[in-house]
């Protein structure tokens, strides 16, 4: 008995069936992790001066009170799919890839061109090219770093990070030199032809003869959920996802079954990549409509957050891009109504949760199996 | 003659003023990284560092007290990383992460509900700065050619906390190759069970490693805010963590090549700044951008093992689990 509450303590639990049941893993503990982030954010809303509960009110009502509002939220929740997707398929792969702004931002690079390039040509053709070149652009970005991790042994953090700041220089040397819009003062390209705009929710839906108010989400949303099922489908039903995982679990044993860890290091960084440049199709493509700086806008760290919160798993990654969703779109909307909140709030939010689903995961799991032990041991006895 | 000399003393003295807080900062996670802790959180306890300082300052006027609240806040930062990481065994780049999001996110939250002036601090007067340090004998040594000049430019005048740094990276070098402390703070990062073995606590070297770490952030960004700058503004690090990351991997974790890299990098900041738009024979104008991402790319090559070869601290990364 003593030897079990030992073990439990180091984190086995979850492996010894009839114990600790498996929601507790990828439910409860999350729920807790994410609601002792929400208490520390409380505490600065306080720390600023206002009242936390009224603030998280507004929040929701702002995000999901009204229509609009839940379009909005959507379009938000859109780019977290993408860059959720592109974290967790890494780090099924053992890679931590923190390169999915530098990659996204080279995937609005890719949109963007075939925006620019095709004039008068119909949205479908244009909208799938977009898809094409979006993916082609973040996953070679992607694949370098994957490539010197593999082949080189460069440690794939730190080699992604540098990316980010190499795209960055990249994008503002090619918009303030080569793309810029002839004439202009600020560093974008000149719009693009309206009729290769992807088209927005709204207006799709009104072919089908539904109406609903405006707002900038678009046709990605759609090819973001088809992206989470084809996600599942790659990494749980096909060969190439099963060696992935494989070679994230146990690099040696891959070896040991005949599977090459550095193409799949580089075939995984490559999917990831292109996952992260869809963010260009959401965002050039469907709602910019030309490409301009910084666009991204940290849509790479919260994937991070969102892969970490969603557990790797596109059903929890769609639900965990929500409530980042429901943040950034609330967020905004809140910093508008009270004079002492800014929009960063919203970071602080995003970093104490990752700082709890990520780093600290297991803070409260011992706690959490003692209970549950103790609950089932006295089932048991009594 | 004279105008080469003094082109060339002004590319030093700025090389100088940015280089200090990479060193710093690089000089920090050279300090955790030795020890067996990750740390790319720099960015983070870096831009708190500025914040706390120049806040502190503004409402007190005493830099000094600043540059305590900016330590004391990095630090705090700095056990945060340590309670994941070694307490928990969490993963150690994601709480790197979350430390660089959450200040980047807090930092100007408070600033605005604070001070009302869209995310930053007010400018601070002269004498809520960190203050230059005058030495005896500039205008007694200004006659003498060539030495004049540059007592003058580059030795006169230094902020107090440039010597600091000079004082640190001297100590660091002594620390890590006569200290025991700094020996067993190698011994930590290369082979934590053969430590534990010793019977020394690999959990109490690795806090101590972070809060040396916090510390030396916490003065990085006080630099940043309230010696270089004259208050905090948004985003005021603008990536100088990741470069000092970068510069620590670039001087394969050792103390001078570390100290070589970070000067390497500002020099290239300070060419950048002189060269904007200026022509050059056979290459013509070289964009900023190619410049500003020298240090990124040339990491890269570095890791790649094109310019030689980076090795990390063994259990760098790796959480220590005793053996039961």
């Amino acid at each position: 008995m003593a030897q079990d509450a030992a073990q439990g303590v180091t984190g086995r639990g979850f492996d010894r069936p009839g114990e600790v049941p498996g929601w507790v893993g990828y439910a409860l503990l999350p729920l807790l992790n994410l609601l002792a982030a929400l208490v520390l954010s409380g505490l600065v809303i306080l720390v600023i001066g206002e009242n936390p509960l009224d603030v998280l009110a507004l929040l929701v009502t702002e995000a999901v009170g009204y229509p609009e509002a839940i379009g909005y939220t959507l379009y938000y929740t859109t780019s977290y799919i993408f860059t959720g997707l592109a974290v967790a398929i890494a780090f099924h792969c053992g890679l931590f890839n923190i390169g999915g702004e530098g990659q996204a931002y080279l995937g609005g690079l890719g949109a963007g061109l075939v925006g620019l390039a095709l004039t008068g040509w119909p949205w479908p053709v244009a909208a799938l090219g977009a898809v094409a070149l979006s993916a082609l652009f973040g996953a070679a970005w992607a694949a370098v770093p994957g490539w010197l991790q593999a082949k080189r042994g460069s440690h794939i953090v730190i080699t992604t990070i540098m990316f980010n700041f190499i795209a960055a220089a990249i994008m503002t040397y090619l918009l303030v030199d080569v793309l810029i819009r002839p004439g202009s003062q600020s560093p974008e390209t000149r719009e693009f032809d309206p009729g290769v705009w992807l088209p927005t929710m709204d207006r799709a839906l009104g072919w089908l003869g539904v109406a609903i108010p405006a707002s900038p989400l678009n046709l990605s949303f759609l090819w973001a959920l088809a992206c989470c099922a084809l996600f599942y489908l790659f990494l749980w039903r096909t060969r190439w996802g099963y060696e992935i995982r494989t070679v994230g679990r146990n690099e040696r044993a891959a070896v040991y079954a005949g599977i090459s860890p550095a193409r799949n290091i580089i075939l995984a960084m490559a999917i990831s990549g292109a996952l992260a440049g869809f963010v260009g199709v959401n965002e050039i493509m469907g709602v910019q409509h030309r490409i301009l700086l910084n666009f991204t806008g940290g849509v790479g760290f919260v994937g991070i957050a969102v892969a970490l919160m969603g557990r790797n798993h596109p059903v929890g990654i769609v639900l965990a891009a929500l409530l980042f969703g429901v943040l950034a779109q609330g967020g905004g909307q809140v910093s508008f109504e009270y004079p002492t909140v800014n929009r960063e709030l919203v970071m602080v939010i995003q970093g104490l949760v990752i700082l709890f689903a990520g780093a600290l995961e297991n803070l409260f799991k011992p706690q959490v199996e003692a209970l549950f032990r103790r609950r089932g041991g006295g089932a048991a006895h009594g | 003659m004279d105008d080469a000399l003094l082109v060339a003393l002004l590319l030093t003295d700025a090389t100088i003023r940015v280089a200090t807080p990479l060193v710093l900062a690089a000089f920090a996670a050279l300090y955790s990284e030795r020890a067996g802790v990750v740390d790319i959180g720099l960015e983070g306890k870096m831009l708190a560092g500025a914040f706390f300082a120049a806040a502190v300052a503004s409402s007190t006027g005493n830099p000094w007290l600043g540059l305590g609240a900016a330590v004391a806040a990095s630090v705090a930062l700095a056990l945060v990383h340590g309670f994941a990481c070694i307490t928990h065994k969490g993963n150690q780049v994601v709480s790197g992460m979350a430390i660089n999001i959450l200040v980047a996110g807090l930092a100007p939250t408070l600033a605005y509900a604070w001070f009302r002036q869209g995310g930053q601090t007010p400018l601070l007067p002269g004498e809520a700065r960190l203050p230059q340090v005058r030495l005896p004998g500039v205008e007694a040594l200004s006659a003498i050619p060539v030495l004049g000049p540059v007592y003058r430019e580059l030795i006169d005048d230094a902020n107090v906390l440039i010597w600091l740094t000079v004082l640190l990276v001297v100590a660091t070098h002594w620390v890590f190759t006569r200290s025991r402390f700094g020996l067993r703070l190698r011994a930590v990062g290369e082979n934590p069970s053969a430590v534990d073995t010793a019977g020394l606590s690999v959990t109490r070297l690795r806090y101590q490693a972070v809060i040396i770490t916090g510390v030396l952030t916490g003065i990085a960004g006080a630099y940043l805010s309230t010696a270089h700058g004259a208050g905090f503004v948004r985003d005021m690090t603008a990536g100088k963590g990741y470069l000092a990351l970068a510069a620590l991997i670039f001087g394969k974790w050792r103390p001078w090549p570390t100290l070589f890299a970070c000067l390497l990098f500002a020099f290239t900041d300070a060419v950048q700044v002189r060269l904007q738009g200026v022509p050059l024979p056979v290459v013509g104008v070289i964009p900023v951008q190619f410049i500003q991402m020298l240090p990124y790319v040339l990491t890269v090559l570095l890791l790649a093992g094109f310019v030689g070869r980076a090795v990390a601290p063994r259990a760098s990364g790796v959480p220590y689990v005793k053996e039961r």
